[in-house]
C-alpha cells in the first residue's frame, strides 16, 4: 500500500483566530451520528458559521476571499476536547491539507497526522504576522516544505516545528501506520500470549 | 533509579520501534462504542482485515441511546441506523456487546471498571478522549481517534510516542463540601487546558490515597480537559478491594498472583518524574466554571474575571466566554439563573454521586422552571439506585428519572438544552454548543452542587443550601 508522500504542501491560507477551539465547534456531535466520515466538510464550524435559520454568520471560511483556501491557520490548543476524527476529517474534507498553529492538542495532531495532514507549530507572532498577509493578499500562496521544516510566504521563511515522528511518517508516506503495525506479525501473538487479559470468570 | 508506573507499564508493552521512531504498544483492553467504531470496521472491511484478538475488545452503546425510552426503532434514524451498525459489526467480528438488552449496557467509562474489565497495569484504549478515567486503576489507557481503533482491532497494538509523566501530589485534608469534582476542576484552573500536552498525570498524595475509586474515576476522567491524555493513580488496597469479586476480575489462585502483580507495578517510592506539582487540599474550594472550557472556572465564592484587569493577548479569550455566557465581568458566579440541572455522564453518574446527591436533596423539591434530570451511568448503577430507593427521592423532587446513557453530557440524543439554557451540569465539557444548543450554556459543578442548583434555581453555594459539610462523615 504505497501512500503518498507529503514533503511539502502549497495552497492560499486563511486564518481561524482564537485559542482552545474544541472538537465539539470544529464538528458539533449532531454530526457524529454517522456510520462512515463522508460529507463531513459540510459540518465544519457549523455552529460557528451558521445561524440556527441557516442564514450566515461573519466566519473567515464564510469570506468568498478565502474560499479555495488549503492552509489553516489557528491559535492555541487547537482540537481541545473530544477524540473525535470526525473534526480533522470534517477539515480535510472541506479542502484542507495542513495546519500551522501555536500548538495542538495532542489526540487531534495524531488523527490529523495519520490522515497525511501536517499540523506544524510556530510562535504567536510568527503566525500573527502570516495571517495579517493572508489578510493584505489572499491569494497569496503559502508553501510548508515539510523536509526542511521551513513555510515560504511572499519573501518571507518561516522555520516551523513538528515532532520527528510526525515529520518522517509524512515525508516517508508512512502516515497511515497500518501497514507497519501489521509487519510485526507473530510478535503480536507472543505479546497477547503474555500480557494479560479480561476474562469472565 | 525508581520507576514510575508508566514506565513500568510501558516497558513490558513496548513490542519494537517502528520506522519513524514512535512505539508498536500492545493494547490489552479495547472498548469500543457506536460514535467513533462504524468507520474502523468500514476501513476493516476495505483492507480485508480482521479483528486480531476478538476477545480483546468490548462493546457498549452509549452516547446516541435514548434514556427516556429504549423502545426500537429509535425515533431518530440516525441513532437507529448507528446502534444496528454496531449489533451487525460485533456479530461479524465476534466482539462481546453488552447490548441495551443485557442489563449490563451503560457508558463504556462506567461499564469498563464495574465488570472488573479494566485493571491495574492495563494498556487501555477507546476512541473516547474520557478513556483517561480507567487509570483511576493504574491502567494506562489512551483516548484515540478511529483510525487507531482500526489499528488496535487489526493488530491489538498502535503506533505512540511515549509521553513525559507529571506527578501531581495533593497533600492536606479536603475542606467539608469539597468533592473529587472540585479537585480536578482546581487542578485544571491551576495548570491550564493545555498544561499536560505531552504529560500523563499521576496523580498521589493524601487526598487520592483515601478517595474511592469512583472518587479516582472522577478526578482521571477529565485528565484530558487539562491536556493531558492520560491521567492515573496508583493501584493500593482501595483498588483490589473494588475489583475483587467483580465479573471479569481474576479468581481464586490467579487473584492473589494479580495482586502481587500489581501491587509491583506501582510507581517506585524513589521514581523520578519530568514535573512535580504540589497542591495543597486545604486551598480547593467547591469549583464552578463561568466560561467556555473547563479552565474557566472559580471558586463558588469567586466573582467572575473582568477582562480589563488581564493582560491584552488574554482578554479575547475572556470577552468571548462572557460574551457566550452572558456573563458580566465582575459579576458574584453565585446568584446565577439556572435552567437546567443535568446530573450523570463519565465523570460523575455512579452510584456514589447519586447517593451523595440524594443524601442532601431527599425531602427538597426543584425550583419552579427548572427541568431537571437524572441519568444513571449505565443499567447497573440505576438498579443499585433504584434498590436503594434512590430514585424516590430524585422523582419526588422534581427530577426525571432516567436509564443509562452519555445523555446531555453531549447531546447526540433526544436530552439537549434549548435556545440559550443556561445548565449546572455534573458533566465534563462546557465548550460552546457542547449540550446541544448552539447557544447552550453550561456551568460544571460537583453533583451535589447541582442538586444544590437545581432547588434554588441558581448557579448555589451547596454548603450554605444544605449545610453540607456539617453532614459529611455523619
Amino acid at each position: 500500500m504505497a501512500l503518498e508522500k507529503i514533503t511539502q504542501v502549497t495552497g492560499r491560507a486563511v486564518h481561524v483566530p482564537g485559542n482552545d477551539i474544541d472538537t465539539d465547534r470544529i464538528t458539533p456531535a449532531r454530526y457524529l451520528k454517522v456510520v462512515t466520515f463522508d460529507g463531513l466538510g459540510e459540518a465544519l464550524f457549523y455552529d460557528e458559521r451558521f445561524n440556527p435559520d441557516g442564514s450566515l454568520k461573519p466566519h473567515p471560511l464564510n469570506d468568498p476571499r478565502f474560499k479555495g483556501a488549503s492552509i489553516l491557520l489557528v491559535g492555541a490548543n487547537f482540537g481541545c476536547g473530544s477524540s473525535r476524527e470526525h473534526s480533522p476529517q470534517a477539515i480535510y474534507r472541506a479542502g484542507f491539507r495542513a495546519l500551522i498553529g501555536e500548538s495542538f492538542a495532542e489526540i487531534f495532531f495524531g488523527n490529523s497526522t495519520a490522515l497525511s495532514m501536517p499540523c506544524v507549530t510556530a510562535d504567536k507572532a510568527e503566525i500573527e504576522a502570516l495571517a495579517a498577509a493572508v489578510e493584505a493578499d489572499p491569494e497569496m500562496m503559502v508553501t510548508i516544505d515539510v523536509e526542511a521544516l521551513e513555510v515560504y510566504y511572499a519573501d518571507q521563511i518561516l522555520k516551523v516545528r513538528l515532532p520527528e515522528s510526525a515529520q518522517k511518517a509524512l515525508v516517508a508516506g508512512r502516515w497511515d501506520p497500518i501497514a507497519d503495525l501489521l509487519e510485526a506479525g507473530d510478535l503480536l501473538e507472543q505479546a497477547s500470549a503474555r500480557l494479560p487479559k479480561a476474562v469472565q470468570r | 533509579m525508581g520507576k514510575s508506573l508508566y514506565e513500568k507499564v510501558w516497558e513490558t508493552h513496548a513490542i519494537r520501534t517502528l520506522p519513524n521512531g514512535q512505539t508498536q504498544l500492545f493494547i490489552d483492553t479495547h472498548l469500543i462504542h457506536e460514535v467513533t467504531s462504524p468507520q474502523a470496521f468500514g476501513m476493516l472491511r476495505d483492507l480485508g482485515l480482521k479483528v486480531r484478538f476478538p476477545e480483546r475488545t468490548f462493546a457498549t452503546v452509549d452516547h446516541i441511546v435514548p434514556t427516556h425510552s429504549l423502545q426500537e426503532p429509535f425515533a431518530d434514524p440516525q441513532a437507529d441506523e448507528m446502534i444496528r451498525q454496531l449489533r451487525k459489526n460485533v456479530q461479524d467480528f465476534g466482539i462481546t456487546f453488552f447490548d441495551v438488552s443485557s442489563g449490563l449496557q451503560g457508558i463504556v467509562h462506567v461499564i469498563g471498571p464495574e465488570n472488573g474489565i479494566t485493571q491495574p497495569g492495563m494498556t487501555i484504549a477507546c476512541g473516547d478522549s474520557h478513556t483517561s478515567t480507567h487509570g483511576a486503576f493504574g491502567a494506562i489507557a489512551f483516548g484515540i481517534g478511529t483510525t487507531q481503533v482500526r489499528d488496535v482491532l487489526a493488530t491489538q497494538t498502535m503506533a505512540v510516542s511515549k509521553l513525559k509523566v507529571r506527578r501531581i501530589n495533593v497533600n492536606g485534608q479536603l475542606r467539608p463540601g469539597v468533592y473529587a469534582k472540585d479537585v480536578i476542576l482546581h487542578i485544571i484552573k491551576v495548570l491550564g487546558v493545555n498544561g499536560g500536552i505531552g504529560y500523563a498525570y499521576e496523580y498521589g498524595g493524601e487526598v487520592f490515597d483515601n478517595f474511592s475509586m469512583e472518587e479516582r474515576m472522577t478526578v482521571c476522567n477529565m485528565s484530558i480537559e487539562g491536556g493531558a491524555r492520560i491521567g492515573y493513580v496508583n493501584p493500593d488496597q482501595t483498588t483490589f478491594d473494588y475489583l475483587k469479586g467483580r465479573p471479569y476480575a481474576p479468581k481464586g489462585a490467579e487473584w492473589d498472583k494479580a495482586v502481587e502483580r500489581w501491587k509491583a507495578l506501582a510507581s517506585d517510592k524513589d521514581a523520578t518524574y519530568d514535573d512535580v506539582v504540589n497542591i495543597h487540599a486545604e486551598d480547593i474550594a467547591p469549583t464552578v466554571t463561568w466560561g467556555i472550557n473547563p479552565g474557566q472556572g472559580c471558586a463558588i465564592t469567586d466573582r467572575i474575571p473582568d477582562p480589563a484587569l488581564y493582560p491584552e493577548a488574554e482578554r479575547a479569550g475572556l470577552e468571548e466566554a462572557l460574551k457566550h455566557m452572558k456573563l458580566n465581568p465582575g459579576q458574584p458566579i453565585k446568584g446565577v439563573k439556572v435552567d437546567v440541572a443535568f446530573l450523570g455522564s463519565c465523570t460523575n453518574g455512579r452510584l456514589s454521586d447519586f447517593r451523595e446527591a440524594a443524601k442532601y436533596l431527599k425531602g427538597r423539591k426543584v425550583a419552579p422552571g427548572v427541568r431537571a434530570i437524572a441519568v444513571p451511568g449505565s443499567q447497573p448503577v440505576a438498579k443499585a439506585c433504584e434498590e436503594e430507593g434512590i430514585d424516590r427521592i430524585f422523582i419526588e423532587a422534581g427530577f426525571e428519572w432516567r436509564g443509562a446513557g452519555c445523555s446531555m453530557c453531549l447531546a447526540m440524543n433526544p436530552d439537549k438544552l434549548v435556545g440559550d439554557e443556561l445548565c449546572a451540569s455534573s458533566s465534563n465539557r462546557n465548550f460552546k454548543g457542547r449540550q446541544g444548543s448552539a447557544t447552550g450554556r453550561t456551568v460544571l459543578m460537583s453533583p451535589v452542587m447541582v442538586v444544590a442548583a437545581a432547588v434554588t434555581g441558581a448557579v448555589s453555594d451547596a454548603r450554605e443550601v444544605f449545610g453540607v459539610g456539617e453532614l459529611v462523615g455523619a
